[in-house]
């Protein structure tokens, strides 16, 4: 299917609210909370990508499971590493 | 009687689509293999980088206030108008493969040019940031010279700057010459409206790219703006 332009442009229109809150958030200091902030929005930022520029939402499930996988094994790979790391006395 | 010269069989389905490849049943089953395809070659992108982004999380967390003070010698102006150039880019891109859908030749290829143009601005802002480490002596190796805190520490973070946005460049570069192609082949007509998977796969090829960014720009520049003294 195809996608309406309207669609691109609200997407991008939220990507510049992200981008603009992730700057500002930057400029106050929450400490430790800075990173997570800053990394929850690029995540958001890169799912709106993956699902509306990548038209991940309009495909069929098997996209989904090879669009999900790259991902999931990119958890395992922190997780697993930093398992060690964060346990390190 | 298979003709050697298309390599059709012409007894097998005098109505073949010339667009379809004749493994696949039908358009679709083409479209969502060819997604797929691209799909799992983007894995072993992301897991590409994905050995860099463990390196940046595991030296981080042990040298944290020397990557802290390492990031202030990046510009995060330079680095915002360059986000909020491949944020465009991504538009245009998506506007791209949106105007190949329909079929429309002319504004597919004045989109790719858009984002062509937009790449390379990119490339060249990025280039104006790696001239000044060099100049200050910011780039790993013999001539690293670092008068702040922690020198070996926050070389490792130059390290992953040089490395993590290095390899993203050269994902751009590449991205640049995929889309000289793209908009050559579309001149020449080798799309329609019914195909035109390399342009969708070149578009996810870009947004990918971009998605790399929308991480590095806050995890390199942005890791404590409020400790900046200017």
């Amino acid at each position: 299917m195809i996608v309406p332009t309207r669609v691109y442009y609200r997407v991008s229109l939220a990507l510049l609210a992200l981008f603009i809150l992730t700057v500002a958030a930057s400029f106050i200091h929450f400490g430790d909370w800075n990173v997570y902030i800053a990394v929850t929005i690029a995540v958001v930022k890169a799912t709106l990508v993956v699902l509306y520029f990548m038209h991940v939402r309009y495909q069929t499930r098997l996209t989904w499971i090879f669009a999900g996988a790259g991902f999931l094994w990119l958890l395992i790979l922190f997780a697993l590493t930093m398992s060690d790391y964060a346990t390190r006395s | 009687m298979v003709d050697l010269n298309s390599g059709h069989n012409p007894d097998h389905n005098p109505d073949h689509n010339p667009e379809l490849a004749h493994q696949f049943e039908d358009m679709d089953q083409q479209k969502e293999a060819a997604a797929l395809g691209m799909w799992t070659f983007l894995i072993t992108e992301v897991l590409f980088f994905g050995g860099l982004f463990t390196a940046y999380i595991v030296f981080r967390t042990q040298f944290s206030e020397a990557f802290a003070k390492a990031s202030h010698h990046l510009d995060i102006v330079l680095g915002g108008i360059n986000t909020f150039i491949l944020l465009g880019s991504s538009l245009t891109m998506a506007l791209a493969v949106h105007a190949a859908q329909e079929g429309r030749k002319e504004k597919t290829i004045r989109f790719l040019g858009v984002t062509g143009i937009l790449g390379a601005a990119f490339l060249v802002i990025k280039g104006f940031e790696y001239a000044h480490k060099f100049e200050h002596n910011l780039f790993p190796g013999a001539s690293f010279g670092y008068d702040g805190f922690e020198p070996d520490h926050a070389q490792l973070f130059f390290i992953l700057y040089f490395a993590l946005t290095g390899v993203h460049a050269a994902h751009m570069i590449v991205g640049l010459l995929l889309l000289v192609v793209i908009a050559w082949m579309t001149a020449r007509g080798r799309f329609s409206a019914t195909y035109h998977s390399p342009v969708e796969n070149f578009g996810l090829y870009w947004h990918f790219v971009d998605i790399v960014w929308i991480f590095l720009y806050p995890l390199l520049y942005l890791i404590d703006v409020t400790g900046r003294t200017q």
